[in-house]
């Protein structure tokens, strides 16, 4: 399954590694914002679609990282990127572990439902408090300093090969994670719960290992948006982000790594495309989206093996 | 006095909450699927009575046209869209919606445009009663109260007592069983969804001359009518009456007495419920 | 397999397909001496009337002096920015680095405009600001280049102190959303109030942009303040003149807010807003030459009533022409340029105003009343405020 794949990924790694030569400021800060969205999306991918935990909050553990991040950076000075990002994974971890424990007890539907609840109390915690700045969000003047010779973050060029670099280490990370027994685990949690029980898994200590590690990346993803943009502010964490996020697992393909990443960029292309065509390109976005779900099923590999309700099997559950 | 007075607003708010909820715990229990637009229908029916009556002059008249509407277009939607869900998982459910809130929220503000709207209370029920020497209480709010406890009242008839309520509850136990006894499912599916909207898009009508209708009124109701849903048990009415109820309580008196904390409240309310009652308070597995 | 190649395939093909769409810079980029003007303005949203009015006025003042700003023609650049902060940055990165505008004008919403601030500074990019009314802008974000042509949230609160004081009330009740714009306003009034002498009761908040105001009122009802001041904007202020009427409030607990209360709301509002006194650098019945002339125009051109929005997008394209005239319709020398921009007296239809050092209006304060569908003025309640720009180094000097 891997092997077809190969080509495709030497591809993209070649074309990400190149394309600062072609590209202006603009696009560069533009594929610089995609790669960020793609580990984004990788660790909601770990979460969705290899362990068939369906989250619609996912983006709270993305804006705790970032709002650590903005909350413990000097008021003038760069941060310390070897000092700050630990936190600020260490806050989204923490976060994860606290929620997962409680809410990996519940499953389908209320299982989203309690994700979103949680996701949206951190929402509301940093919205209608002044603990950081409420809805207008806070600022960070400069780009952290990577302690690094000859590296300096706040050059452009430099921090898309930082993201880039990030991007390819949690993809490894992943790759190997996915091939290992306790990965190997997740998926059979996801195909059958009940089976992998049986066969004397712990199953709840499992998904919550993969709970916290799916919000962990995403507080990376996290991390690097707000070092990025200098900028944090509660939408980070609005259902709408969730929402986004899935939406791009389900563009690109869901259950491969290749395909969180190519959800991605598919979906901000997307985006940047109808927004230059109309004003009103939501409208064009929600009908694609409502196209998508019905036409492209494919890319759910899997999915519909999600024990969610029990059901009698249908033949078209049978097709993959 | 003062607290029983915010005991009637919690209650007036809670009572509405209801009426946009039970339509979202009607689809979710009997159909099975997620539907994230519910809020596009209540936002749709503050703007159908924004314009009809506006066309027709009355808000009486306005209110049994935009049932109609959005009972039609609860059809279609289901016929269209909706049917093809059933046997898809709730990702993709959640997903499908969320496109259609998108694309609801843009036709609003292409047809209709995307300024502030007021809804006049008809003349009948414009009064306030004085309920203290500063504060009056408008009459409509008590009259919203009224048609939604009436509302629940008719449902819970309905669903319990006919036949129809009856084959409505036997789909939603047994799809499979209650086919092979001789019930169209699809038309089951495709009349609750209709009645799902228009509930929705029915309170969105009566609120509207109380909340106004702006853009975004829509996302504003959509999550606490989840909240509600879920705390209440999908599918129980019951639930969804107490869980608003609950709801309007904290909202209201969290205002007051903890400000800044009170949207967390709901939420809180939710997990606490959940952790103890993995199914909401009448939830059924 | 052939699922998986199939699916590849398609994703590949959407993927190029969005690429291409995407990548495309919209716009060509020929070499010509036209100005680069970027406006980004909500052009969709709750706020859209505003972006489009504000873009209005600054088309009129621009046909006004011949189609030509500082001597030169314009080129324009638009992004709807939707009122959305967390997409600001990218927004105002597409006019400033993709686009290379010359100068960037915008916007309504104060968290948007302060990642347009961060950036126009990152770049040095000309920002002028025809709304949004985040004190920092002017304040402890300001900067050479940052100029605007709109208010600071300080400004049209504070007179309403004195005012409700000289009216007798001493003891007041404040209520609003808890955002910038919001708390701003509610500082300013208490400094202003309790300056004169007055107290304030208490201070309510609610979240943005929650409109359930029943709980407030009725607690309103219970502390019986002698009066209250909010700050509300758009829907949320209809609803609240609306719901404060219907509980009988109205006559019993006056009611005063800062001039957004009332304005562009009055249509919705109706009755509930009738005698209601606001505060603004605007108003309805302005009685200067240039006023009239302007809402003639505007009436003529657009078919819609002009508005303080319409206003100060007219004096952003009246301070951009004023600036570039000066210094010949050159960008060449930056000092130059800024240096002129803060000399220009604008002759403006809410009346003459200068630039203060922090680079926003020193203007005069009317006080209105509402009169059927106008917000009339009845008096200036503060004559040429200038916003104490705390935290501007700028100003120091």
């Amino acid at each position: 399954m891997k092997r077809s794949l190969l080509p495709w990924l030497i591809v993209a790694a070649i074309l990400l590694l190149l394309f600062p030569a072609v590209a202006e400021k603009f696009y560069l800060q533009l594929v610089t914002k995609i790669m960020i969205l793609s580990i984004f999306a990788l660790s909601l991918d770990l979460l969705v679609g290899y362990t068939g935990l369906v989250s619609l909050g996912h983006a709270a553990y993305f804006g705790i990282a970032a709002y650590t991040y903005a909350l413990v950076s000097p008021a003038a000075d760069p941060a310390n990127v070897w000092l700050t990002l630990p936190l600020a994974l260490a806050a989204s971890a923490a976060a994860a572990l606290l929620v997962g424990a409680l809410v990996l007890r519940t499953s389908g539907v209320y299982f989203i439902m309690v994700t979103l609840a949680f996701a949206q109390m951190a929402y509301y915690f940093f919205h209608d408090t002044r603990i950081a700045g409420g809805s207008d969000g806070i600022y960070v003047n400069t780009r952290p300093d990577a302690l690094l010779p000859g590296v300096d973050l706040a050059n452009d060029l430099h921090f898309y090969y930082f993201v880039l670099a990030a991007l390819a280490i949690v993809f490894a990370l992943l790759a190997i994670i996915l091939r290992s027994p306790f990965g190997r685990a997740l998926q059979g949690i996801k195909a059958n719960e009940h089976r992998m029980r049986a066969l004397g898994f712990a199953t709840l200590r499992y998904k919550l290992a993969a709970f916290v590690l799916a919000g962990t990346i995403a507080g990376l993803a996290g991390y690097l948006a707000a070092a990025k943009e200098g900028y944090v502010n509660p939408e980070m964490m609005a259902w709408h982000q969730s929402g986004t996020v899935l939406m791009m697992l389900i563009l690109g393909g869901m259950g491969t790594l290749l395909g969180a990443v190519l959800g991605a960029f598919s979906y901000v292309l997307l985006q940047e495309w109808f927004s230059a065509l109309t004003k009103h390109w939501q409208l064009l976005m929600g009908m694609f989206i409502v196209a998508a779900v019905l036409l492209l099923p494919q890319g759910l590999i899997g999915l519909h093996q999600l024990r969610m309700k029990p059901r009698l099997p249908r033949a078209e559950d049978e097709r993959d | 006095m003062e607290w029983l007075i915010q005991i009637l607003n919690s209650v007036q708010y809670g009572l509405l909450l209801f009426l946009v909820a039970s339509g979202l715990t009607l689809i979710f229990g009997i159909m099975g699927v997620i539907n994230l637009a519910h809020g596009s229908f209540y936002m749709i029916g503050a703007y159908l009575a924004f314009t009809l009556s506006s066309l027709t002059g009355s808000l009486w008249l306005a209110i049994p046209l935009g049932i109609v509407v959005s009972a039609a277009l609860g059809l279609v939607l289901e016929w269209a869209l909706i049917s093809r869900l059933y046997r898809r998982d709730h990702l993709y459910q959640v997903l499908l919606t969320f496109g259609l809130i998108l694309v609801f929220e843009e036709l609003r503000s292409i047809i209709v445009g995307d300024d502030v709207h007021s809804v006049a209370i008809p003349a009948a029920l414009a009064a306030s009663l004085p309920l203290t020497d500063t504060l009056s209480y408008p009459v409509y709010r008590l009259f919203i109260s009224a048609v939604c406890l009436a509302l629940a009242a008719l449902m819970y008839v309905t669903i319990q007592k006919t036949r129809f309520g009856m084959m409505i509850r036997a789909a939603a136990s047994n799809p499979e069983m209650a086919t092979s006894l001789g019930l169209d499912i699809r038309w089951i599916h495709a009349l609750v969804f209709a009645a799902g909207v228009a509930l929705a898009a029915f309170a969105g009508m009566i609120a509207a001359p109380v909340s106004s209708v702006f853009p975004g009124m829509g996302s504003q109701v959509l999550i606490v009518c989840f909240v509600i849903v879920v705390i209440g048990g999908i599918g129980s009415l019951k639930g969804a009456l107490i869980a608003a109820l609950l709801i309007g309580f904290a909202d209201t008196f969290g205002k007051v007495l903890f400000p800044d904390y009170a949207s967390i409240a709901v939420y809180l309310l939710m997990a606490v419920v959940l952790l103890f009652r993995p199914l909401g308070l009448f939830g059924r597995a | 397999m052939t699922d998986r190649r199939q699916f590849i395939q398609q994703a590949g093909l959407l993927a190029s397909a969005a690429a291409i769409g995407g990548l495309t810079p919209s716009i060509a980029r020929a070499q010509t001496a036209k100005l680069r003007v970027g406006m980004m303005l909500p052009y969709t949203g709750t706020y859209a009337a505003l972006g489009t009015a504000i873009t209005q006025g600054f088309n009129l003042a621009v046909e006004e002096s011949g189609g030509m700003v500082g001597g030169r023609a314009i080129e324009y650049f638009t992004v709807d920015d939707e009122s959305e902060p967390s997409k600001a940055t990218d927004n105002a990165n597409k006019l400033v680095q993709r686009d290379k505008v010359d100068v960037l004008i915008g916007t309504v919403h104060s968290g948007v405009v302060m990642a347009m601030v961060k950036v126009a500074r990152d770049n040095g990019t000309l920002l002028i600001i025809p709304n949004a009314g985040a004190n920092a802008a002017t304040g402890g974000q300001c900067a050479p280049n940052i100029f605007r042509t709109s208010f600071s949230n300080w400004q049209p609160a504070h007179p309403m102190g004195k005012v409700m004081y000289d009216k007798g009330h001493r003891k007041v009740v404040t209520l609003t959303w808890k955002y910038g714009a919001g708390e701003e306003s509610i500082e300013s009034f208490k400094e202003a109030f309790t300056k004169a002498g007055g107290a304030i009761v208490k201070e309510m908040y609610l979240p943005f942009p929650n409109v359930e105001f029943q709980p407030f009122i009725t607690e309103i009802a219970s502390l019986k303040p002698d009066a209250v001041f909010v700050f509300f904007a758009g829907g949320g202020a209809v609803k609240f003149t609306k719901d404060y009427a219907a509980a009988g409030l109205k006559e019993k607990i006056p009611l005063y807010g800062s001039g957004f209360l009332t304005d562009g709301t009055l249509e919705a509002q109706g009755a509930s807003a009738q005698g209601l006194l606001t505060t603004l650098h605007y108003g309805d019945g302005i009685e200067n030459a240039k006023n009239k002339q302007f809402r003639y125009n505007y009436g003529k051109k657009y078919g819609i009533q002009a508005d303080v929005y319409a206003v100060q997008g007219y004096d952003a394209a009246l301070l951009l022409h004023g600036g570039l005239n000066a210094v010949k319709g050159s960008f060449g020398d930056r000092k130059a340029l800024y240096g002129a921009l803060e000399k220009v007296k604008i002759d403006s239809p809410r009346g003459p105003w200068t630039m203060s050092k922090a680079h926003n209006p020193i203007q005069d304060i009317y006080l209105r009343r509402v009169e059927g569908n106008a917000n009339q003025v009845i008096g200036v309640a503060w004559k040429a405020l200038e916003d104490p720009a705390r935290g501007c180094r700028m100003a120091a000097a």
